[in-house]
């Protein structure tokens, strides 16, 4: 056991204050310290990318960073893409007209992963979009759903990019 | 009340252009909340004062347990509990088989919960180490001191076989045998125009679902409370046996499932964090890692599979002779069906003329082996279908000629004596895919070879027929007219809920947005069995299907009195009853109903087909309800330098009999073949004399973004099955043509048949090698 730190993060845009282990990683401190749960565990090495989140606009894999290394910064999980009012993102409107969640475990993370890709804007093929996400494992769609359904938010969101 | 009486022909006859929800490509009632990331699965549930609890594993795969030590373990601050298995009131799991309403005890495989004397495999539970914090269990776990005394270790069928090996179980270690002889083989070799023979393996394969196996137990006020990730909630019954409690004390509770496909048939974590939550009265969390899901779960079985087919020069299958020899692992679970499974299965969806089939299962010191999607009916597509392309390269037949003069239609026998009762859409589902390609693509290069292969496959829905299999549901009409449906179904992301809800809300008139589904709840939810076998769209289809016109013909029968309609005349239309003389409103009519006592909702009970089991001779007139049938096709490029195989274009179709979601059934379609692809070209666990080496997603490749192209699904639709509205099950036959197609497009760019799996570049190479070598010595030949 390591020494227990205080960290302060901004996550889904509230600011939170924990006590947690300094050895652990955001995604523990995220789900098992302030019970942000939509990061999900499926590898713990990085692999998967079902811990996808954002740290301050940027995808990271949660499971093999520390949470102290990232303090002060702003996270932002599947939940937080949602728009202000709650309602569903255009990204998340797309996913889900196409069919873009099996079991849904995987989702979170592939979802992160690719509003962090739309709000680079521009537009991606679809051959780049699998190099783009090649880090977020799915095993139940067979991808192309999800393909489309970014596809779809590209086309719909335009130049003003979507998140 | 039961479905006596139900009429199946009502059920097909429902004319296409008056479906409302069901035919239609709906979003499924758990997506959104599954994308908005607030779906609460197994390990995202807590409970106030919540311990955690995790397995001490045997490090080595066979040996006698000399000593356990936990006194360092249990000196640990913040351990609350250290359970071996002499602490577990009954240890031993029974593994019946699954979810059956009653007992029938066909397997009677068993396993320690915690093993106290022999350690069988690598990773098997030794103790049970409970914790105020996952940072504690992590310590304490590496204090439980085990000592063992090496044992042989076995690691192949063959040698767990041979004469004087050591006994891995008392019973010795053939765990299961099954035989076919339909007679009339010798003469059917000894009259074919040509035999071809082939050998053909597969290998240890993960399920590799995102989500690791993960549940919460806690005391609900006397009854023991399970939330876990699982595919059967009827495992409440082997919980209650082993902690010796009445089953009506213990309730599983299976919340959406991060992926099953088999995996979390067996118990996972179920009888350990009921054990600690008996043991200390506190809510008990376990997660296992992926590590340990890689390690310890039961997988997929290796299969050796030697074949020989005879045939007449036009193509006609005449006869096989098959011998299957699977590794089963350390423990017995499944493997026995699994192995019949491969075995009915093993001749593929062709007229097989005479067969022969000996089919084997051994224990050996390797990783257990179960239920994966597919369930043994899948790997022996491989060895059919690549027997099948090679016979039709050997006469100079487009293979598609040869499965169409093969090909079982309605009335075909199949060789364990079972009748087609249904239209059997083969031929379209090979001219679909045929039509959609188009002429194979040119090379991308000088030492590029591309290669076209088709594959085509059978695969039963619905369990075995003497397991007298059945679901329950129950189906009421709110008070504002709004649907409620209980139905114990697990739902593991192939959306069984919300397939349901279209169920009932096609029969009962209502918007999907209307009907809410509880499901996969041991004590609340009438039990619909396992998730399983592509049996859920069958049966508890079928239940929600018979509950709801059981209510519907309650309303009817009310509103026919209150307008003096004939209940034929009636129909829902928005939230009103309409007849031929007016109409009453939903709200007004289900008022009716309580004046009139009668009940405004209804249990249905569904009764699959029935049959009488088999012995080790497989002969009899049913083994499965059904059987869905498809084809997949691919091209692929091989880089005749590497070895590496990119898949250029992949096309599946299956006769779905009717699709309830289409989305859904694409969704199965596609995810069930590149799952077939990573078995084709990626996935292998490596075990090496018996220690499973395979630590992690970073060895055990499963296929990413850019290792497959989009799979082309075409849907056929007979109308054809024995599920609600014609529907045919779709959840496993997709995984099954994907490695004899990949093999063959494989073969037809390097000209060497592919005859184990998975097709890695070091293997293609060889078959690369072997070809130039074969080409040199015909060259010779001919100089």
């Amino acid at each position: 056991m390591t020494d227990e730190l205080v960290l302060t993060l901004t996550v889904n845009g509230r600011p939170v204050t924990a006590r947690g282990g300094a050895h652990l990683t955001l995604l523990r401190w995220l789900r098992d310290v302030v019970h942000v749960t939509d990061p999900k565990y499926g590898c713990g090495e990085g692999i998967c990318g079902a811990c996808t989140v954002l740290v301050d606009g940027e995808p990271v894999s949660s499971c093999i960073l520390l949470a102290a290394q990232v303090t002060g910064s702003s996270v932002v999980t599947a939940s937080g893409l949602s728009n202000e009012d709650g309602s569903p993102s255009l990204l998340q409107r797309a996913f889900h007209a196409h069919h873009a969640a099996q079991c849904g475990f995987c989702t979170p993370g592939m979802i992160v992963a690719a509003a962090a890709l739309l709000a680079e804007g521009g537009n991606r093929s679809r051959t780049e979009l699998r190099e783009a996400l090649h880090g977020n494992l799915c095993r139940c769609t067979g991808y192309g759903p999800i393909l489309d359904a970014i596809e779809a938010a590209y086309a719909e969101g335009g130049e003003a990019g979507v998140g | 009340m039961s479905a006596e009486g139900f009429d199946r022909s009502e059920v097909r006859t429902s004319k296409l252009d008056e479906l409302r929800v069901v035919h239609q490509p709906l979003p499924r009632q758990d997506q959104l909340e599954k994308i908005l990331g607030t779906t609460r699965y197994a390990g995202d549930f807590s409970q106030p004062g919540m311990l955690h609890a995790r397995l001490v594993r045997a490090q080595v795969p066979s040996a006698r347990i000399v000593r356990r030590d936990v006194s360092a373990a249990r000196a640990v601050p913040g351990v609350v509990d250290v359970l071996l298995g002499e602490d577990v009131p009954h240890n031993t799991i029974w593994v019946d088989v699954p979810g059956q309403a009653v007992q029938v005890a066909a397997l009677r495989a068993s396993m320690e919960v915690l093993a106290t004397e022999r350690v069988r495999f690598h990773g098997e539970p030794v103790a049970l180490v409970v914790a105020e914090s996952e940072d504690v269990l992590a310590k304490a776990c590496q204090l439980v001191d085990v000592e063992t005394e090496p044992l042989p270790v076995l690691t192949t069928p063959e040698e767990a076989l041979a004469e004087g090996a050591p006994a891995i179980h008392p019973g010795g270690n053939l765990l299961a045998e099954w035989q076919i002889d339909t007679g009339g083989v010798d003469a059917a070799f000894a009259g074919a125009d040509l035999v071809v023979e082939g050998e053909y393996r597969t290998q240890l394969v993960d399920h590799a679902y995102l989500e690791p196996e993960a549940g919460v137990a806690w005391n609900d006020e006397g009854v023991l409370t399970i939330r876990v990730a699982t595919q059967v909630i009827e495992h409440y019954r082997d919980v209650a046996r082993i902690l010796g409690l009445p089953e009506s004390k213990v309730r599983v509770v299976a919340p959406y499932v991060g992926g099953g496909f088999g995996g979390k048939e067996d118990m996972t974590v179920e009888p350990y964090v009921a054990l600690a939550c008996w043991r200390t009265g506190r809510p008990v969390r376990m997660q296992w890692t992926r590590d340990e899901s890689l390690l310890a779960r039961a997988k997929r079985h290796p299969m050796q599979m030697a074949y020989r087919t005879a045939a007449r020069r036009d193509g006609t299958i005449v006869g096989h002779e098959i011998e299957i020899l699977a590794d089963g692992g350390a423990y017995a679970y499944l493997s026995a069906l699994v192995l019949l499974y491969s075995s009915v299965h093993a001749c593929g969806p062709y007229r097989s003329g005479a067969v022969r089939l000996r089919a084997r299962c051994a224990y050996t010191n390797n990783p257990p082996t179960s239920a994966f999607r597919g369930f043994g009916g899948m790997q022996v597509v491989f060895a059919y279908e690549s027997q099948v392309n090679r016979l039709a390269a050997r006469l100079g037949l487009p293979p598609e000629v040869v499965r169409k003069r093969n090909a079982l239609s309605r009335g075909d026998v199949l060789p364990i004596g079972q009748r087609v009762e249904t239209e059997v859409l083969l031929p379209e589902t090979i001219d679909a895919v045929l039509e959609r390609v188009g002429p194979k693509p040119e090379p991308s290069g000088p030492r590029m070879a591309v290669g076209r292969g088709m594959a085509s496959n059978m695969q039963s829905y619905g369990r075995l027929v003497w397991l007298n299999d059945s679901a329950a549901a129950w189906v009421g009409f709110q008070v504002d007219g709004s649907v409620t449906v209980r139905c114990g179904v697990p739902d593991i992301g192939g959306g069984q809920a919300s397939s349901l809800a279209q169920i009932a809300a096609e029969v009962l008139g209502t918007s999907l947005g209307d009907v809410a589904v509880h499901f996969g709840d041991s004590s609340l939810t009438p039990l619909a069995g396992t998730t399983t076998a592509t049996r859920q769209l069958l049966m508890s289809g079928n239940a929600v299907y018979v509950a709801s016109m059981m209510v519907r013909g309650q309303l009817y029968g009310v509103v026919s009195e209150e307008l003096g309609d004939p209940v034929e005349s009636l129909r829902l239309e928005g939230a009103e009853v309409v007849g031929p003389s007016g109409s009453v409103a939903l709200v007004d009519a289900l008022a009716a109903c309580r004046r009139r006592s009668v009940p405004t909702e209804a249990i249905g009970t569904f009764f699959g087909p029935h049959g009488t089991a088999v012995d080790t001779r497989l002969a009899t007139d049913r083994v499965f309800p059904d059987f869905t049938f498809g084809t997949h096709l691919c091209d692929v490029e091989v880089d005749l330098d590497t070895g590496t195989v990119r898949l250029l274009r992949y096309v599946a179709a299956h006769d779905v009999g009717r699709a309830i979601n289409p989305l859904s059934v694409e969704g199965q379609i596609s995810g069930g073949a590149v799952q077939g692809i990573g078995m084709a070209l990626l996935e292998e666990v490596q075990v090496e004399e018996g220690v499973n080496l395979t630590g992690g997603l970073f060895q055990y490749l499963i296929p990413t973004f850019t290792d497959v192209p989009d799979v082309e699904t075409i849907v056929l639709e007979s109308g054809e099955g024995l599920g609600p509205f014609g529907a045919r099950g779709i959840g496993e036959p997709p995984i099954g043509p994907p490695s004899a197609a990949i093999a063959s497009a494989v073969a037809d760019a390097v000209g060497e048949w592919p005859s184990r799996l998975p097709l890695t570049p070091e293997r293609v190479l060889d078959l690369i090698v072997a070809d130039a070598a074969a080409d040199a010595v015909a060259d010779e030949t001919s100089s």
